[in-house]
């Protein structure tokens, strides 16, 4: 397929379709409401579904009754709305039914602002809602690599049966960019042949999370774990950039900030300061092993995130006090420039670690 | 040998978990008899709520999907959507539909979801033990209005028949009663008749049941249905409400 210059929110709605996924339901929020008018407008053409449900609450039940007939389905939000998503995510884990979620993450805490931010990190890799579960989230720095991972997001949830988060902030949703929906090796899938989808010729399938007797619940709680091993074992993802040659200082930033950390890192080199990134795409998993090896080769490391400082706890147990750690982040919506984190490298290189 | 009465195959042989006298396993009954007489066993879905009702599945023999507290209409909506071939109900408590889930009902009505709902009207909370529900009646006892439901503060009882009926969307809505065989035998007419539009694919449905629960009202089951007949049924009249022939019935 050739390249297509499209907006990053349109772009997640067509990899969905080219990944096979024709329903969806919604509730609009900006920075994501192009996800919902694009597909209310797409959907049709391929014979899709599309629903505008009265609330996030309800679109979030909505793709759990829907996944749990064994359809391919997904839904879109950002922040005040995922946080209303909380309890049909902890259903859906419980429940172990595949979904995908895209979060276009904006500036918080309560109705916050809408511009882009990196403020849900922790309530995307924490879990979201009540219970001893784990949302698998994927962080695109491209609108090339969102659509890759949209579309690979929905095989993943097929996999481990369990809830796919894509998170984004505010410019890879709004950015465009030219994209190409590739062509890939679909991952070998089991029969969803635990599915409601009418008792046909087998015993009735229950689609539920509980489970009143305590050995049971455990037992649960002990195959969710192990799944969740697999996953940590098998669907790490990360980039390391310029990590080659030797580098005095490693920056860890994930999404649209590991970008503009690309560029000041291209700015220092011309001052021939040598620095280097590594991005976690995976949040959960989280790259650790990854990360406390690029670490090593650094004198320090500096995090750098839209935000007051979530993504720097995964660093420190990364790092384990191998390393000094230091903190850079804007929030509310403001993006620091290149020129801005240069400076924040410099004043770090200029101290002794 | 004919057989003239036995257990409907939609349903399973595991013993239910309700108290003596109380009508959910009735409803349960007639559901399963209904799905049976559709031939629907195989295609269809039901949606749990949370409520005494939440192991509905382990009595219903067809695939089940449990819902979160108050949001099966939603989680239908998702099943029917994604699979309209299939028979997609849900069945609800009065805190379930009433309270925590009234957005996801009337939301769900009036999209012209083509489910049905099997909506259980026992004026508590039973499975929490007791407490009051939007449809407890007026100066009715429960453990967290120990003086009676007063409206000054708590509002009047929610009439969820008449409230939906107000709607525009094509419906089929209509109250009946599980405390005696006469009205067991006509709410099992209307059930049908309920069921019936989503197998022609033709509207939303909704059965609201009055039921007993004699444990939180403290009453024996005798009492219970006598206690339903003369408080429940003046103020929730047994009737339909909305048809999608004739449109709300005045
Ligand atoms: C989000 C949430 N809030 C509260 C509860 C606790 N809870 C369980 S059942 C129930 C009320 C059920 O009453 P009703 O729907 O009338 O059904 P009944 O048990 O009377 O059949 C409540 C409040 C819950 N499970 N989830
Ligand atoms: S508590 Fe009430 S509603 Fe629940 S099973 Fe017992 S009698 Fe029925």
């Amino acid at each position: 397929m050739a390249k297509k210059l499209m907006k990053g929110c349109e772009a997640l709605g067509e990899a969905a379709i080219q990944a096979g996924c024709i329903h969806f339901f919604g509730y609009p929020i900006t920075p994501q409401t192009e996800v919902p008018e694009y597909l209310s407008r797409r959907l049709p053409e391929v014979g899709g579904v599309y629903v505008q449900a009265e609330s996030e609450v309800a679109a979030s039940n909505m793709i759990y009754g829907c996944a749990a007939t064994g359809v391919r389905v997904f839904t879109s939000s950002s922040s005040p709305g995922i946080s209303l998503m909380a309890e049909a995510v902890s259903y859906m884990a419980g429940s172990q039914l595949p979904v995908v979620i895209v979060n276009i993450v904006r500036g918080g805490p309560g109705l916050g602002g809408i511009l882009p931010a990196q403020s849900d990190y922790w309530q995307a890799t924490r879990g979201i809602g009540h219970g001893d579960f784990r949302v698998i989230v994927l962080a695109p720095s491209t609108v090339q690599e969102a659509a890759d991972l949209m579309i690979e997001a929905f095989d993943i949830a097929d996999q481990y049966r369990n809830p796919v988060m894509i998170i984004g902030d505010g410019i890879i949703g709004q950015m465009m960019e030219p994209v190409e929906f590739k062509k890939r090796e679909p991952r070998k899938l089991a029969e969803k042949n635990w599915a409601a989808s009418g008792a046909k010729g087998r015993a009735a399938n229950k689609i539920h999370s509980l489970f009143l007797d305590p050995v049971k619940l455990e037992n649960h709680n002990i195959l969710l774990k192990k799944k969740y091993d697999e996953v940590e074992k098998n669907e790490q993802r990360f980039e390391l950039y310029n990590t080659q040659k030797p580098y005095e200082l490693l920056i860890v930033a994930y999404g649209t900030m590991a970008r503009i950390c690309k560029t000041s890192i291209a700015l220092l080199e011309e001052e021939n300061i040598s620095i280097a990134l590594a991005r976690p795409i995976s949040l959960y998993p989280y790259p650790y092993q990854a990360i406390k090896e690029a670490a090593r080769k650094a004198k320090q490391v500096l995090v750098v995130e839209l935000s007051m400082g979530q993504m720097i706890e995964d660093v420190r147990l990364a790092v384990e006090g191998e390393r000094p750690i230091h903190f850079y982040g804007r929030s509310g919506g403001m993006v620091p420039s290149p020129e801005e984190v240069c400076r924040e490298l410099k004043r770090i290189l200029a101290k002794k670690p | 040998m004919q057989a003239i009465f036995s257990r409907p195959k939609s349903m399973s042989t595991t013993i239910s978990h309700y108290c003596p006298g109380c009508t959910h396993g009735i409803i349960h009954r007639l559901i399963g008899e209904v799905l049976d007489e559709y031939n629907l066993k195989e295609k269809t879905v039901g949606v749990a709520p949370v409520g005494c009702a939440v192991l509905a599945y382990n009595y219903l023999d067809v695939d089940f999907i449990e819902a979160a507290h108050g949001r099966a209409p939603a989680v239908a909506t998702g099943a029917k959507r994604g699979r309209p071939d299939l028979f997609v109900f849900t069945y609800q408590g009065d805190g379930d539909l009433a309270s925590i889930g009234m957005g996801e009902i009337v939301h769900a009505a009036n999209r012209g979801e083509k489910i049905s709902v099997v909506f259980v009207n026992n004026a508590i909370y039973g499975m929490t033990g007791g407490q009051m529900a939007p449809t407890t009646l007026p100066m009715q006892v429960t453990s967290t209005c120990p003086q009676g439901r007063d409206v000054q503060t708590a509002g009047f009882p929610i009439q969820v028949a008449e409230m939906l009926s107000s709607l525009r969307t094509d419906a089929f809505i209509a109250r009946v009663s599980s405390h005696s065989p006469k009205n067991i035998i006509e709410a099992k007419k209307i059930l049908k008749r309920a069921f019936g539009y989503q197998v022609s694919g033709r509207c939303f449905s909704l059965v609201e049941f009055l039921s007993t629960c004699p444990t939180n009202w403290g009453l024996p089951p005798k009492k219970a249905t006598e206690w339903l007949e003369q408080n429940m049924i003046p103020y929730y009249p047994l009737r339909i409400f909305k048809t999608p022939e004739e449109g709300k019935i005045l």
